[in-house]
């Protein structure tokens, strides 16, 4: 356990920022699953009792009969406001007087930093870079999140949960953000931060950073692996295996989007969900064939990691143009 | 504005020579007799300034009243040009911290502090290869709390990602981009880019290795770019080298030198905060026109979901 090591990490002042971020994510996180589960048992008693739903004032947070609804902003959030500034530039006073901004040699073209790294809000892109190639990592999937993010408000069908927390009314959007969020950008920004040592290599925390180290992996390419040879072979090879991993992962997601139970013998993988049969009444045919593309894409990330942690498989498609 | 002028009077006739008519009296009893009316009108417009709000300067700055009334308070915010983005009452439970966070109105303080940081840096900052390091050095050994400025543009800078990131996380969770605020999310994801893009392009300003490699390993990817990158898919077909392909264009050469330094600068400093700025006005707009702030507002149940219209 080389703990100077793991504090020469940590304590690196541009590292400092995902540190805040491992903690600031989760308890938010927490902070807002905590308020949907209060609303959605409020949620589950109004359904219960008709009579109660007419007369509530539908919120968790207190309010009696005579309380205006409305309170000045002046000075009722002003002052919140002004709280707010004082409080963020004390934090940003303290941060900047214990810590200072780092400044590495001058710029030297001859002398690559090992490891080079991009800064750390890009991170989870370049770690992406060791399961793809640059022109999936760095320029298709950045525009995929961009134009996806953009989207959602124009594929989520489900008017429920609109200026309030719940998870019960969206378990399946939440969900799926959170798994964006979290697991895919978070978490591979930590990564790339805290567990990428110099050649790229994974040195889990508390072990040396070892600048000699080689790693014995051979990857294979997976029409190589079924003995496919010659290039057109390949190439309609890796188009069949990328249109199946579509056609299945589709399949799957739609069971989810419709809410229908999805039978494989004695197992049961997914529930039939009622509500989400109901949304899926709702959604057009625009809406559902964009939805499926993103999440199927979105499906190929962890996928392809998988891929290669588990089966050392490089490419999947391979052509003189591109791989995949 | 009739009742009261509290500032009796002007200056005509302030002073002590009211004239001749008395032509018996000494020269002396008229200085005497003058400098006590005069003394007899300060003593009087000193009263009047213990109630300052009744002044004609301090109504000419203020515009309205700024008594206890419900009224005033609504106008206190309504006419004022720094505030009037708020609108006069909200939601009670909204100014609660545990719906918002606070985040929005965080990342735009944050974004203040850097662009009022990042003005005093660019007196002391040229973006030329050859000084650029040199320029930092000086700011950080030299001027006087150029250290502190540096590091506040720096933290603050990490400070804004984080905060645009949370709030995005937060607007998600409320469903705050349902109708019929489906717009303004897609204006909050350009903001997003935007933030992103300032933070990057900061990063090469200081000429050191990190800022160096770090752009370097970033703009390779724009190599890599389907169609216009030299090394992408289809690229060289299309007739893309690394002296015509879009990262040429971002670097305006084929390695990080000093074009690109020159470039990164003016993204920087001057083309993005604008841009963005831009952003920021429509972002903050449409919240205001698409109904203020999205909650808490009052939960919905299943049961009451409405058939969705067909175009």
């Amino acid at each position: 356990m080389d703990l100077h090591q793991l504090w020469t990490i940590i304590s690196l002042p541009d590292n400092v920022p995902i540190v805040l971020l491992m903690i600031v994510v989760p308890f938010y996180t927490w902070y807002a699953l905590r308020q949907a589960f209060a609303n959605d048992r409020l949620i589950a008693e109004l359904e219960a009792n008709p009579a109660l739903a007419k007369t509530h004032h539908r919120k968790t947070q207190p309010w009696k009969p005579g309380w205006a609804k409305e309170v000045h902003v002046w000075p009722y959030l002003l002052r919140i406001e002004f709280l707010a500034a004082i409080i963020v530039t004390l934090i940003l006073m303290v941060w900047s007087i214990t810590l200072n901004a780092p400044l590495e040699e001058p710029s030297n073209p001859t002398l690559t930093m090992n490891p080079s790294k991009a800064p750390w809000y890009f991170l989870g892109l370049q770690e992406m870079l060791v399961y793809f190639d640059p022109w999936i990592a760095g320029v298709v999937m950045p525009s995929l999140i961009i134009v996806g993010l953009m989207a959602i408000p124009y594929i989520d069908a489900n008017p429920l949960g609109n200026g309030y927390y719940t998870f019960k009314q969206r378990k399946s959007a939440i969900l799926t953000f959170i798994f964006g969020f979290i697991v895919l950008w978070v978490t591979m920004i930590v990564i790339g931060t805290l567990i990428r040592g110099p050649g790229w290599m994974w040195f889990w925390p508390g072990t040396t950073w070892d600048h000699n180290r080689l790693e014995f992996a051979v990857n294979r390419d997976l029409p190589d692996i079924f003995g496919v040879k010659g290039r057109i072979a390949k190439i309609f090879f890796g188009a069949i295996v990328c249109g199946l991993y579509a056609a299945v992962a589709g399949w799957f997601i739609h069971k989810l989007i419709a809410g229908r139970s999805l039978v494989i013998g004695k197992w049961k993988l997914i529930k039939e969900q009622p509500f989400n049969q109901k949304i899926f009444k709702r959604m057009s045919l625009l809406q559902y064939v964009v939805m499926q593309t993103f999440l199927i894409v979105m499906l190929a990330l962890p996928i392809k990691i998988l891929a290669r942690l588990l089966f050392r498989i490089k490419y999947v498609w391979v052509t003189p143009w591109f791989n995949v | 504005m009739a009742e009261g002028n509290g500032t009796n009077g002007s200056g005509g006739n302030g002073a002590g020579g009211t004239g001749d008519n008395g032509a018996k009296k000494s020269p002396v009893a008229t200085l005497v007799e003058g400098a006590k009316a005069v003394q007899a009108q300060a003593v009087e417009e000193i009263k009047a300034l213990k109630q300052p709000e009744k002044t004609d300067v301090w109504k000419s700055v203020l515009r309205v009243k700024h008594d206890e009334t419900p009224r005033s308070r609504a106008l206190g915010v309504l006419s004022n040009v720094f505030l009037h983005l708020h609108p006069a009452k909200i939601n009670r439970d909204a100014v609660a911290y545990n719906y918002t966070w606070g985040m929005g109105g965080m990342t735009f303080y944050v974004y203040i502090t850097l662009v009022f940081t990042g003005t005093l840096l660019m007196f002391y900052y040229h973006p030329s290869k050859v000084v650029a390091f040199r320029d930092i050095l000086y700011l950080e050994h030299d001027v006087p709390f150029g250290k502190l400025l540096r590091n506040m543009h720096r933290w603050g800078a990490h400070l804004m990602v984080i905060m645009v990131e949370l709030h995005m996380f937060r607007v998600f969770l409320t469903g705050s981009y349902k109708k019929p605020r489906e717009f303004n999310w897609v204006v909050g994801v350009i903001l997003l880019v935007l933030t992103l893009l300032l933070s990057f392009t900061g990063y090469l300003l200081p000429d050191d290795q990190l800022g160096f490699w770090a752009v370097t390993v970033g703009t390779n990817m724009a190599r890599a770019t389907p169609l216009l990158g030299h090394d992408g898919p289809f690229g060289h077909q299309l007739g893309m080298t690394p002296f015509n392909d879009v990262r040429f264009g971002l670097l305006g050469g084929s390695i990080v030198d000093s074009n690109a330094l020159l470039r990164a600068y003016i993204w920087h400093c001057v083309a993005i905060p604008i841009i963005a700025s831009a952003f920021m006005v429509v972002h903050f707009w449409r919240v205001r026109k698409d109904g203020g702030i999205s909650g808490p507002a009052p939960l919905q149940l299943e049961t009451e979901m409405k058939e969705p219209k067909k175009i």
